[in-house]
C-alpha cells in the first residue's frame, strides 16, 4: 500500500510517524524488540501455566492457590498449552525472532534484513498466531487438552476431547506460527548469505550467525511435512476426511512420523542459537579465541544433517516395526558426538583464559553446566532398550527441560544481558543480574532434579494426580519440593523484570563497546541508528581475535584494518 | 540414583536394567569429568591482575586433538551402548517365546480389558472370560499379550516388569513378558488418552502354580477336566 513517495522518504531516513516507527516498522531492530515483547508476554502465560500444573501435582486434593479448582480436562489443557507456548511462542520468538533479527544484519555488517517488509509481515503473523492461540482458552470446551504433540486420534475426533474449536484454533495458531518463521527463515538465510559486508567471508562469520543459519535451514526443511500433517488433521476435524482415523483407512502412526520428523529437528532449531549466544559470550568474557572455530562449524552442520534421521526415537514403543528401533537408536546416540565436540570446545575455550564473571558470562556458564545434564540424560532415551522403561515418564520431562531451559532460558538471558546495551544503549544492573542468575540456577535445579527421580521411580507424564498410583505415593514429597522450587523459580524472574525496566531509564550509558568485543555490532552506536552503520564496515579479520600476542589491546575488532606498530605474531 | 527404580520382577527386566546401568556409569563419568573441568577452568583461569589470557585457536592438529580424541572416545562408547541396547531390544521386542499363555488386551477409555480364551483355548468362543483392570498370570510362564485399542492410542506400562507398549487403534500388536516372582503389581496407561487418563490403571497378579490353578478353577468352575487342562489348553497357539 505504500506510495512511491513514502518509499523514497523511507529510504532517505526521514523520521517516520509513530506507527511506522514503532508498530509497523520495517527496521530489523524494532522488529527484534517486537519479537522480544511477544516472547516475554507469552513466557508470562507459560510460566503461569507451569504454576498451575505444579500446584495441582503437589496438592491434588486442594484448589490451586489464587486460581481455584483445576479439573483433569483443564489440567490437560494447561500441560498442552504450556508446551505449545514455550516451544513455539517463547523459544522461537526469543532465540530466532529477537536474537536473529537483531544480530544477523548487525553482525554481518548490513543495513537491515534483505526483505524488510517480509520481516514486518513475519512478526505480525506471529502476533496474530499468538492471539489465536490465546483465544482458544476462551472458546467453548476450552483450549486443546491433546498434548503439545497432538497425537491422533485423540486430537482428531472431537468427541474424545470435547474441545472442538480449542484444537482447531491450536492448529490455526501453529500454521500461522510456521508461516511466520518460514518467512523469517528466508530472510535470515538471504541476509546472512547475500548481505555480508566486504571481507566478511563465511569463515569470518560469528558462530551465532552460523547457528542461526543452520537453525533456519533445519526449520525450512523439516516443517513442510508437519504443515501437511496439520492440514490433514484440520480436514479430519472439520470435513471428517479420516487421514488419521483407522476406521476410515487412516493411520495414527502417520501423524507421529510427520510430527516428529519436524518435532525433533525443532529441538536443534531452538538449541543452536542458544549455543551461539553462549559461544560469543565465552570468548568475550574469557578473552580467548573460540577453541576450534571450524570444528564447531562442521559439528553444527553435521548435527543439522543428523537431526533429520533421528525422529523415530520418539516412537520406539509406538508399535512401529521393531526393526526400525536399532537404526534410529544408532543415529540418535551418534548425534551426541557433534554436540560433545561443541561442549568440549566451549570448555576448552575457557582453558588458559582470563575469565570475568559478569552476568552474561554467569548465564552462559550456567547454561553450559545444566545443558551437560540434559545431554547425558538424552542417551538413556536414545537407547531403544532403556527407553522402554523411561519413555513417557517424568524422566523425559526432566531431560527436555534440562536441554531447553539451558539453551532457551539461560542462553536467552545471557544474550539479553549481553546485547541489552547495544539494543537500548544502557547497561543493566550487575548486582540485580547476579541475584537473578543465582536464584534461577538454584531453583531450576531444585525443580528438575526431583523430576528425574520421579521419572526413575516410574511416574508417568501428563497425569492429573499421582495419588492414583499406590507405588507413586511415597514419591509425593518430590512433587512438593519441585512445586515450591517452581514457585521460587518464577519469583526469581522479578529481579530481571525490574532490572530490565529500570535500566531502560536509569542504566549507565553503554557506549559503543562496553564488553570490548570484536564483532561488528560493537563498532556502531548503541543503539545503532536506522541503517545500522554510518559508513560501510569492511572486515579484515576473524571474529574472536582476543589476547593476540604482541597487541596493545586484548581485542581486535573485525573491522580494524592495519595492525598496530607491533607485528602480529603469526599463528 | 538407580536405587529409585522400582523393584524388577520380569525375566527381561534385568536386561533392560543392565543397559540402563551401563549408560548410567558411562554418562555419569562424562558428566563428572565435564562439570569438574568446567568448574576447575572457571576458577583456575578467573581474571587476575598481571596475568593475561593464553592465545590459542584450537585449530592446529595438536590443539584440536584435545577435543577430538575425547569425541572419538564418546563415539566408541556410543557404539557400545548401541550394542547393549540392540540386544536387549531384540530380546524384549523382537522375540516371542513359545508356549506362552495368551491374553487379549483391549484398551478402551478408560479401562484395560483382559480377555482369556477359557478351557477351549480359543478366543471368540462362549467360554471367554474378560476381566476389567485385573490381569492374572502364572509365575514362571511367558505371557503373550495381544494388544488392541477401541478408540485412541494408549500405552500399557508395568513399571516392575520394565514393560511398555503403545496400543494403537486399527492395529494388533503382540508383546510379552514373564515374571517368576509372585505378587501384585500396578499397571497403567502412559499415553495421554483423555481427561481420565490418569485413572486408567489396574493390577497384574503374578500367581504361583497353586494360586493360579485355584484362580482358573474359580473362573471356569464348569471346566470338566479341571484346572490343569484349562492351563494346558490355554497355552495353545
Amino acid at each position: 500500500m505504500e506510495t512511491t513517495s513514502t518509499a523514497i522518504a523511507g529510504s532517505t531516513h526521514a523520521t517516520p510517524g509513530f506507527w511506522r516507527q514503532y508498530v509497523f516498522s520495517t527496521d530489523h531492530k524494532t522488529i527484534a524488540k517486537q519479537y522480544l515483547g511477544i516472547s516475554a508476554f507469552m513466557a508470562l502465560v507459560g510460566g503461569l501455566l507451569s504454576y498451575l500444573i505444579r500446584s495441582q501435582l503437589a496438592w491434588p486434593e486442594k484448589p490451586v492457590a489464587g486460581w481455584g479448582f483445576v479439573g483433569p480436562d483443564s489440567y490437560n489443557a494447561f500441560v498442552t498449552m504450556h508446551g505449545t507456548i514455550m516451544v513455539f511462542f517463547v523459544a522461537m520468538p526469543l532465540l530466532l525472532g529477537a536474537m536473529g533479527n537483531f544480530l544477523i544484519p548487525l553482525m554481518v555488517g548490513a543495513g537491515d534484513m534483505a526483505f524488510p517488509r517480509l520481516n514486518r509481515l513475519s512478526v505480525w503473523t506471529l502476533f496474530v498466531a499468538s492471539l489465536v492461540l490465546l483465544s482458544s482458552f476462551f472458546v467453548s470446551g476450552g483450549a486443546s487438552p491433546a498434548g503439545w504433540t497432538g497425537y491422533v486420534p485423540l486430537s482428531d475426533v472431537p468427541k474424545y476431547t470435547g474441545a472442538y474449536w480449542g484444537i482447531n484454533l491450536w492448529l490455526i495458531a501453529l500454521a500461522l506460527e510456521f508461516a511466520s518463521f518460514l518467512m523469517g527463515g528466508v530472510n535470515f538465510l538471504t541476509t546472512a548469505i547475500n548481505m555480508r559486508a566486504p571481507g566478511m567471508t563465511f569463515w569470518r562469520l560469528p558462530l551465532i550467525i552460523w547457528m542461526q543459519v543452520t537453525a533456519s535451514v533445519i526449520f525450512l526443511l523439516s516443517v513442510g511435512p508437519l504443515i501437511g500433517g496439520a492440514i490433514m488433521l484440520f480436514l479430519d476435524r472439520t470435513l471428517h476426511t479420516g487421514f488419521f482415523v483407522p476406521g476410515k483407512g487412516g493411520d495414527p502412526l502417520l501423524w507421529e512420523h510427520l510430527f516428529w520428523f519436524f518435532g525433533h529437528p525443532e529441538v536443534y532449531v531452538v538449541a543452536l542459537p542458544g549455543f551461539g549466544a553462549m559461544l560469543e559470550i565465552f570468548s568475550v568474557f574469557s578473552r580467548e579465541p573460540i577453541f576450534g572455530y571450524r570444528t564447531i562449524v562442521y559439528s553444527t552442520i553435521a548435527a543439522g544433517v543428523l537431526s533429520f534421521v533421528v525422529w523415530a526415537h520418539h516412537m520406539f514403543v509406538s508399535g512401529m516395526d521393531p526393526r526400525l528401533a536399532a537404526p534410529f537408536s544408532v543415529t540418535t546416540i551418534l548425534i551426541s558426538v557433534p554436540f560433545a565436540i561443541i561442549v568440549f570446545a566451549m570448555i576448552a575455550t575457557l582453558w588458559g583464559g582470563s575469565i570475568s564473571f559478569e552476568v552474561p558470562m554467569l548465564f552462559a556458564l550456567g547454561g553450559l553446566a545444566t545443558f551437560i545434564v540434559g545431554g547425558v540424560t538424552g542417551i538413556f532415551l536414545g537407547s531403544e532398550a532403556a527407553d522402554i522403561y523411561f519413555h513417557g515418564t517424568y524422566f523425559v520431562v526432566a531431560h527436555f527441560h534440562y536441554t531447553l531451559f539451558p539453551t532457551v532460558i539461560f542462553g536467552g538471558f545471557a544474550a539479553i544481558y549481553y546485547w541489552y546495551p547495544k539494543m537500548f544503549g544502557r547497561m543493566m544492573n550487575d548486582a540485580l543480574g547476579k541475584v537473578h542468575f543465582w536464584l534461577t540456577m538454584i531453583f531450576f535445579n531444585a525443580v528438575f532434579i526431583p523430576l528425574f527421580l520421579l521419572g526413575i521411580g516410574g511416574a508417568p507424564r501428563r497425569v492429573y494426580t499421582f495419588e492414583a498410583y499406590n507405588f507413586l505415593r511415597p514419591l509425593q514429597p518430590l512433587n512438593v519440593i519441585a512445586t515450591y522450587a517452581a514457585v521460587a523459580l518464577l519469583l526469581a524472574q522479578l529481579p530481571f523484570l525490574v532490572n530490565f525496566v529500570w535500566s531502560l531509564a536509569r542504566g549507565k550509558a553503554a557506549g559503543r563497546n562496553p564488553w570490548r568485543a570484536n564483532t561488528l555490532e560493537w563498532t556502531t552506536d548503541s543503539p545503532p541508528p536506522h541503517g545500522n552503520f554510518t559508513t560501510q564496515p569492511i572486515v579484515y579479520r576473524d571474529p574472536y581475535e582476543y589476547s593476540v600476542p604482541g597487541e596493545t589491546h586484548d581485542w581486535l575488532p573485525q573491522n580494524q584494518a592495519e595492525p598496530p606498530a607491533v607485528a602480529v605474531a603469526a599463528d | 540414583m538407580l536405587s529409585w527404580l522400582p523393584h524388577n520382577v520380569s525375566t527381561f527386566g534385568g536386561s533392560v536394567d543392565s543397559t540402563i546401568s551401563l549408560i548410567y556409569y558411562i554418562v555419569g563419568a562424562w558428566f563428572l569429568a565435564a562439570e569438574g573441568l568446567l568448574v576447575f577452568f572457571a576458577l583456575r583461569y578467573r581474571r587476575k591482575r598481571g596475568r593475561s589470557a593464553f592465545y590459542k585457536r584450537g585449530e592446529t592438529a595438536r590443539q584440536a586433538a584435545w577435543i577430538l580424541i575425547p569425541a572419538a572416545v564418546v563415539l566408541c562408547l556410543d557404539l557400545g551402548i548401541d550394542a547393549s541396547g540392540a540386544s536387549t531390544w531384540h530380546l524384549v521386542k523382537e522375540t516371542l517365546p513359545a508356549n506362552a499363555v495368551q491374553v487379549q488386551v483391549t484398551a478402551e477409555r478408560f479401562a484395560w480389558k483382559f480377555t482369556y480364551p477359557g478351557p477351549d483355548g480359543k478366543f471368540g468362543t462362549p467360554d471367554d472370560v474378560t476381566l476389567i483392570n485385573e490381569l492374572h498370570v502364572p509365575a514362571g510362564r511367558p505371557v503373550e499379550l495381544i494388544l488392541r485399542s477401541k478408540d485412541v492410542i494408549h500405552s500399557l506400562f508395568i513399571p516392575n516388569f520394565r514393560f511398555r507398549q503403545d496400543v494403537v487403534p486399527g492395529r494388533t500388536i503382540d508383546a510379552w513378558f514373564e515374571s517368576r516372582t509372585p505378587g501384585t503389581y500396578e499397571l497403567g496407561c502412559s499415553e495421554l488418552c483423555g481427561d481420565a487418563h490418569f485413572d486408567m490403571r489396574g493390577t497384574v497378579m503374578v500367581q504361583d502354580s497353586k494360586d493360579y490353578a485355584a484362580w482358573l478353577h474359580k473362573t471356569w468352575p464348569s471346566a470338566a477336566a479341571g484346572s490343569g487342562k484349562v492351563s494346558a489348553q490355554a497355552n495353545k497357539g
